[in-house]
């Protein structure tokens, strides 16, 4: 619909709008998150939903302690190889559609135990992230942020097109692969369908397909 | 009381026990008892019921490996007729062990730490040594740690189960030849070992 058409409209005390405004709007207002925390960033996790913080305000007050009834994942602390497996499996139990917040430096890459041997290197490795918060523990003002960031994404989302989110076409996956407890390290170490390692030779950008999303 | 009046007391009361006070030269001097496994448990069981050391507040494992030592010793030969000195290098092989070290406190004597040890014959198919946690129950839990980061199998021990890592996991990360997993695919500000590991990686998996 035309901008300045509906911007006249409403200035006539009309209100129009379109259902995909309206879906978006709905879902941006009433996300719920799961109700879990792995580390020292669900300490942060929790004052954010206190009356200090609230993020109450922004349509998230209900940390609602079943996967089934969540709609947003934040993955809020140091992710040991021993509990990826049911993080992933926790994030397969979500109903679509769903959003994952990495918060705090462990959740992204491992943060000070990237070389331990027992800390998955990033959640991004087996589940997509839709907003990263970097910290250590980031403040709840980040993860405000984050949560504001996460709603305009959700409010810019086309319900057709080629550029629509993953749960509204029809045969895209909406579980990922859990990993196993291998001998040595998680088998797979990675999901290849969700990762790829990031270029780190920036100069060979574009000759090969790694890191592009 | 000090570590040479419980040794004594203890070869006193336990028979045939083989006991070593291992002395730190450092300025803790905090010295510590080394035991042999056969006796160990019933010089624990001394020590709690008779000595009065009812507290074990830690139990930790050390990875000694097995290390070449190798001496100079001058040694006087005849050389082209002359008795001269010549340096003569001996190298000795010290066979590695895995080592446990109990620490105990008497709460009603106000006595402690007192560092107990055992060690295991190797590092290989001889990691076993009499589980303490009859003795003190507080040695249960961190007895599996040992057993999951070190490989020591505790004889004796109710639920010997690995407690950090996971059941099917393989290795002993905390001893000094474990390798860690060759993960290292995307490591942006590489330094030093971890430079190493990744330049490692790209090697074998190829260039990116």
């Amino acid at each position: 619909m035309d901008e300045k058409l509906k911007a006249e409209l409403s200035k006539q005390g009309i209100f129009t709008t379109s259902l995909q405004e309206l879906y978006n709007w709905g879902r941006k207002s009433s996300i719920w998150p799961l109700n879990f925390g792995l580390a020292c960033c669900a300490i942060e996790m929790i004052a954010t939903t206190m009356a200090r913080y609230d993020l109450a305000r922004f349509g998230a007050e209900v940390f609602r302690p079943s996967p089934r009834q969540a709609d947003l994942m934040i993955v809020a602390g140091t992710v040991t190889k021993k509990m990826a497996p049911q993080v992933v499996r926790l994030y397969n139990q979500m109903p679509e559609p769903k959003y994952v917040i990495s918060m705090g430096a462990c959740a992204i890459s491992g943060g000070p135990f990237k070389q331990g041997y027992n800390v998955l290197k990033g959640i991004d490795r087996f589940i997509p992230v839709d907003v990263y918060i970097p910290g250590c523990p980031p403040r709840p003002e980040a993860l405000i942020d984050a949560f504001l960031m996460l709603q305009k994404k959700i409010d810019e989302q086309q319900l057709t097109g080629k550029d629509r989110p993953r749960h509204l076409t029809a045969g895209e996956a909406s579980e990922f692969i859990v990993p196993l407890f291998g001998a040595h390290d998680l088998e797979p170490t990675q999901n290849p369908a969700v990762w790829r390692p990031p270029l780190v030779q920036i100069s060979k950008a574009g000759t090969d397909g790694s890191g592009n999303d | 009381m000090d570590l040479e009046t419980i040794k004594s007391t203890l070869e006193a009361n336990v028979p045939d026990c083989r006991l070593e006070v291992i002395v730190n030269p450092s300025p803790s001097g905090q010295h510590s008892l080394l035991v042999d496994a056969e006796h160990a448990f019933a010089v624990a069981s001394f020590l709690r019921s008779s000595a009065g050391f009812n507290y074990c507040s830690n139990v930790t494992g050390i990875d000694w490996p097995a290390k070449e030592l190798s001496e100079k010793v001058k040694v006087k030969k005849i050389v082209d007729g002359v008795e001269t000195e010549i340096d003569e290098v001996s190298k000795t092989m010290i066979p590695g062990c895995l080592e446990v070290v109990y620490h105990l406190f008497s709460m009603s004597e106000k006595i402690g730490p007192l560092p107990l040890r055992m060690r295991t014959q190797d590092r290989a198919e001889g990691v076993h040594l009499p589980s303490l946690t009859p003795v003190w129950r507080s040695a249960e839990l961190q007895e599996r740690e040992v057993f999951d980061l070190f490989g020591v199998v505790f004889d004796g021990h109710p639920d010997l189960r690995r407690l950090l890592m996971w059941d099917e996991f393989e290795d002993h990360p905390m001893r000094r030849d474990y390798v860690n997993p060759d993960d290292y695919e995307y490591e942006p500000t590489a330094h030093d070992d971890v430079l190493q590991r990744a330049n490692q990686h790209r090697s074998t998996v190829g260039e990116r």
